[in-house]
C-alpha cells in the first residue's frame, strides 16, 4: 500500500467541517507547505472526500491517496507540486 | 499573520480560488488604496474594496451628503444627509467589514496637499466628478509613480482606464488638456443613469484587485467604454505618447499647477 510508504510532512484534522471550509483549510495548509512536501488530511464530510482531491488536482497538486479509514472518516494524502 | 476563523469564513470564496488563495487574501489585507471622491464612483469602489478585505482605504471628499446623491451614491443614506460624505462612507464600510481601516479626509484635494496625501498608498482610484481634479490626480500619480484607475460617467456612458506610470499611457496621453469650461456639460446637462456608476465603479474595483493580486490583464494603454443604451463594451487603444506633457520624454509639466478654472461640479 502506497500510504504505508509515505510519511506526511504536515497533517490537518478537519472533521466536523463542511464545504467550502473543508477546502479553505486544506488549501491554506497546502499553501504553507514547501513544494514536494506531503499533506495529510483527515475528514468526515463525504462530499469533500471527492471534491478536495478534484480541486487539488485542478490547482496542480498530486493526490497520492484517498482512503476511507472507518465508518465516518477519510484520509487524504496530497503532494504539493506548485505554489 | 494567520487568518481568524471569522476571516476564513468572510474570505472563503476568495481563498478557494487558485488566483487568490490565502496568499492573495493576505495581499489584499495589506494593501492601501486611495479613492478620490466619495460620490457615484467612490461609493461602489469603496464598497467592493472593503468587502474584498482591502486593509486600508483612504478617501477624500469635501462635500456633504444631499438627497439628490441617493439616486446613485449607494453608500450614503437618508440618515447621513447633511453629514460629510467621507464620514458616511466610512460608517458604511466599517459596518460591512471591520477588518478595513478607512481613512476619511473631508477636504479639497489641491496641488498643495495631494502629493503628501497619496504618498503612503499603493494604488489610487479616481472617482472625481470634474476635470480639474481628474488632471490634478493624473499629474500627481505620474509624479509619484502610483498606479491610477480612472473612471468617468455621464448619462448612459462610462469609461475606465488604468494608468501605470512608466509602463503605459497617462490621462494626458489620452486628452492632453481639460476641455474648456464651456464645452463641459453644465450642471443641468450632466444627468447620469443611477446604476451607471455601479457598473463603472465595479470595473474600477476589479482593476484594483487584479493589480494587488498581480493576476490577469489591466486596462494599460487602453480605454474601456461602456454604453448602457446599446449594451456595448468597446476598447480603444491609447498609446503612451513620447510628447506627453507630463509622462513623455521631455515633460513640460514638472510640478503641479492650479487646475481650477470656472468649472461647475454637479452634485
Ligand atoms: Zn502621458
Amino acid at each position: 500500500m502506497v500510504d504505508e510508504e509515505i510519511t506526511p510532512d504536515e497533517s490537518i484534522d478537519i472533521r466536523g467541517l463542511v464545504c467550502p471550509y473543508t477546502f479553505v483549510k486544506a488549501k491554506l495548509a497546502i499553501e504553507d507547505l514547501e513544494v514536494g512536501k506531503v499533506l495529510e488530511i483527515i475528514l468526515d464530510y463525504e462530499e469533500a472526500s471527492r471534491s478536495i482531491p478534484k480541486s487539488m488536482e485542478d490547482h496542480g497538486q498530486t493526490v497520492l491517496l484517498v482512503d476511507k479509514t472507518n465508518e465516518t472518516d477519510w484520509r487524504l494524502l496530497i503532494r504539493k507540486e506548485q505554489d | 499573520m494567520d487568518f481568524t476563523e471569522e476571516q476564513l469564513h468572510r474570505y472563503s470564496r476568495h481563498i478557494i480560488m487558485p488566483e487568490v488563495g490565502g496568499k492573495g487574501q493576505k495581499k489584499l489585507l495589506a494593501a492601501k488604496v486611495f479613492i478620490v471622491g466619495a460620490g457615484g464612483l467612490g461609493c461602489p469602489v469603496g464598497y467592493y474594496l472593503a468587502a474584498a478585505g482591502v486593509g486600508t482605504i483612504g478617501v477624500v471628499d469635501n462635500d456633504d451628503v444631499e438627497l439628490s446623491n441617493l439616486q446613485r451614491q449607494i453608500a450614503h443614506s437618508v440618515s447621513t444627509i447633511g453629514k460629510p460624505k467621507v464620514e458616511s462612507l466610512k460608517a458604511t464600510l466599517g459596518g460591512l467589514n471591520p477588518d478595513v481601516n478607512v481613512v476619511a479626509l473631508k477636504q479639497r484635494l489641491t496641488n498643495g496637499n495631494i502629493l503628501d496625501i497619496l504618498k503612503d498608498y499603493d494604488i489610487v482610484v479616481d472617482g472625481s466628478d470634474n476635470f480639474p481634479n481628474r488632471y490634478l490626480v493624473n499629474d500627481a500619480c505620474v509624479m509619484l509613480k502610483k498606479p491610477l484607475i480612472s473612471g468617468a460617467i455621464l448619462r448612459f456612458e462610462g469609461q475606465v482606464t488604468t494608468i501605470i506610470p512608466g509602463e503605459g499611457h497617462c490621462y494626458r496621453c489620452l486628452f492632453e488638456e481639460p476641455p474648456p469650461p464651456g464645452l463641459v456639460p453644465s450642471c443641468q446637462e450632466a444627468g447620469v443613469l443611477g446604476v451607471l456608476p455601479g457598473v463603472i465603479g465595479g470595473l474600477e474595483a476589479t482593476e484594483v484587485l487584479k493589480l494587488i493580486l498581480g493576476k490577469g490583464e489591466v486596462l494599460k494603454n487602453e480605454l474601456l467604454i461602456y454604453n448602457a443604451l446599446q449594451v456595448g463594451f468597446r476598447k480603444v487603444k491609447v498609446p503612451k505618447r513620447a510628447d506627453c506633457p507630463v509622462c513623455g520624454d521631455n515633460p513640460t509639466i514638472t510640478e503641479l499647477m492650479d487646475y481650477d478654472a470656472g468649472y461647475c461640479a454637479p452634485r
